[in-house]
């Protein structure tokens, strides 16, 4: 029997407000702890939160991004759990009436276009972070994140493989990082991702038992968890075990699902309406005035940079996948106005590099004018490109100005003709057999003499003037 | 209108309150009396009647997006004597 995954994914992603939901502290990340804290957020009583408007923008603005629709009237409710990171015992979210429903996200999967459904997009506040301490019977509590603006995500359980579910989480994370609802930084916590997955025979249309899983620290690892999860899963049924309804967490070290044995009892979270916070109503004139103010979205982006700026649309999708990296790219072209070669250094040795330093668009130790200096440099002449690339590796891993660099290895390109002339008459001298093959008509040898010649120089020989050079001395030497 | 004393039990539980037997039955007998009044609602049609998300006539009560100075650490933990190296401190807690 073959079988299919069915996935759905909640995406929690902090909102880009200056303060926070209910008051006015900062929503700045990090700081001492308990620093950006008062009254409010700390739920002491007497106090009144009162709903940032922004938040509340930011909302809806990440909804019509989603091609959800937006309520017209909506309310916040009271969420009531005991935590340690949540002092008011309740946490203020929306639970009937969120903000937005019905959306969809669009993903290219290899089978064309797919639709992923979103249920509902509703705001709610950050709880705080909690340290366990290694040693001793303590936990420590930071409340700056406290009351941090958040929108959850929740999509339809439409994806089939681990592999559409990153689809998923890229596309969201770049239309959220577009339209500057989120930073969506998993390693500062401001987006993060739940995952939820069953397994069912391929055809079948029935629902198997979902299991929850957690700890998903990045995309990878929900790619991980999700693949591992479908093979346990697929494995158990295949062996007529029960699988069980529970909240499994994900090992990153030993790659792995763990069961949670503390969580399987229910929640009751007694919603119910806050009555600090009175109804939201939306009318059309404030959703088209947040429409407006949408900043341009990827596939718009995409198509602008294949119908003005001419680039290939495989180019352009991946270029604009990455809010950061076309952000570097359109730096890179305000500054120098050939879009095709910057995109070939975007597409080849920028990409090349994020993966093997490991690093995302927004940490390039490259700066786009450092980038435009280094092909000034080989438009100029003062090096080739293949002595660019050497260069660029090393502005990658020092972050150094492409001039510095050429000039303290030495680097730039041997124009001067007397030069070069007396390194290719050495070539031909030490190498009768090649200029043999070439004066008895194979073409090639003269391949191989000119990567003697770039042998010599270290590759830093000017290749038109020496290919000039070598084709001169060559048919004199026919001539004999 | 009858509580049974299995929900008062786990009401309890979901507060975090831990009482004695007869703190609990009395609070069956209140809770049944309340309960039972408040049921007396039910017996309105509301057929018509839109939910009611507030008690007040208000909407959009909103605040600008402004940062403003927070509190003093050593205020935001003056109540507690519970603290360490600037944190809260609690008993250990596992996700
Ligand atoms: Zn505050």
């Amino acid at each position: 029997m073959e079988f299919e995954a069915v996935i759905g994914l909640e995406v929690h992603a902090e909102l880009l407000t200056e303060s926070k939901i209910f008051c006015s502290c900062t929503t700045e990340f990090g700081g001492e702890p308990n620093t950006h804290c008062c009254p409010v957020c700390l739920g002491l009583p007497g106090t009144l939160p009162v709903l940032n408007k922004k938040a509340v923008e930011y909302a809806i603005r990440a909804g019509l991004a989603l091609n959800c629709n937006i309520a017209r009237f909506s309310k916040m409710d009271r969420k009531n759990y005991f935590y340690p990171d949540l002092p008011k015992a309740y946490q203020i979210s929306q639970y009937d009436l969120p903000l937005c429903r019905d959306g969809y996200v669009e993903i290219e999967t290899e089978d064309g276009i797919k639709k992923i459904g979103i249920i509902r997009v509703h705001l709610e506040e950050d709880a705080g972070k909690l340290i366990h301490e290694e040693n001793g019977g303590s936990s420590l509590v930071d409340y700056n994140r406290t009351g941090v603006p958040l929108i959850e995500i929740v999509s339809y359980p439409d994806m089939r493989t681990p592999e559409e579910a990153r689809l998923y989480l890229t596309k969201l994370k770049s239309i959220l990082e577009y339209t500057e609802v989120s930073d969506c930084k998993m390693q500062e916590g401001s987006l993060r991702v739940d995952t939820n997955i069953s397994v069912r025979p391929v055809g079948s249309d029935t629902f198997g038992t979902k299991v929850e899983l957690k700890n998903l620290n990045s995309f990878r690892a929900v790619y991980k968890a999700l693949e591992y999860e479908f093979k346990r899963q697929a494995e158990a049924i295949k062996n007529g075990e029960e699988i069980t309804q529970e909240t499994r967490r994900w090992d990153e070290n030993k790659g792995i699902t763990i069961s949670m044995r503390s969580k399987e009892e229910a929640h009751d979270y007694r919603y119910f309406p806050e009555p600090d916070i009175v109804p939201i109503v939306v009318g059309d004139e404030w959703i088209e005035e947040i429409r407006s103010n949408i900043p341009e979205l990827p596939h718009q982006k995409k198509e602008r940079f294949i119908k003005d700026l001419g680039l290939p649309a495989y180019d352009a999708g991946v270029i604009t996948a990455d809010k950061a990296l076309s952000d570097f790219f359109e730096k890179c072209v305000e500054l120098y106005d050939n879009p095709k070669t910057i995109s070939n250094w975007v597409m080849g040795e920028i990409l090349r590099g994020m993966k093997e330093a490991e690093i995302e668009a927004s940490s390039l130790p490259i700066s786009p004018e450092q980038l435009v200096m280094l092909q000034k440099m080989v438009d100029a002449g003062t090096i080739s490109i293949s002595i660019g690339k050497k260069v660029f590796d090393t502005m990658l891993k020092t972050g150094k100005n492409p001039n510095d660099i050429v000039e303290e290895e030495g680097l730039a390109q041997i124009s001067d003709e007397g030069s070069l002339r007396s390194t290719v008459l050495k070539v031909i001298e030490n190498n009768p057999k090649s200029v043999e093959d070439f004066l008895g008509g194979k073409e090639k040898a003269m391949g191989f003499l000119i990567g003697q010649v770039m042998k010599e120089t270290k590759g830093k020989a000017n290749p038109q003037m020496i290919n000039e050079i070598m084709k001169e001395e060559l048919s004199k030497l026919s001539k004999n | 209108m009858e509580i049974d004393r299995q929900t008062v039990d786990y009401v309890a539980k979901l507060a975090r309150l831990y009482l004695d037997d007869k703190a609990m039955e009395d609070l069956r007998e209140d809770l049944s009396q309340i309960v039972g009044y408040v049921t007396k609602l039910q017996e309105l049609d509301t057929e018509d009647v839109e939910q009611t998300a507030h008690v007040l006539p208000l909407k959009n009560a909103f605040r600008e997006d402004m940062v403003r100075q927070s509190m003093d650490r050593d205020r935001v933990l003056s109540n507690t004597d519970y603290k360490k190296d600037g944190f809260f401190e609690v008993p250990k807690v596992f996700d």
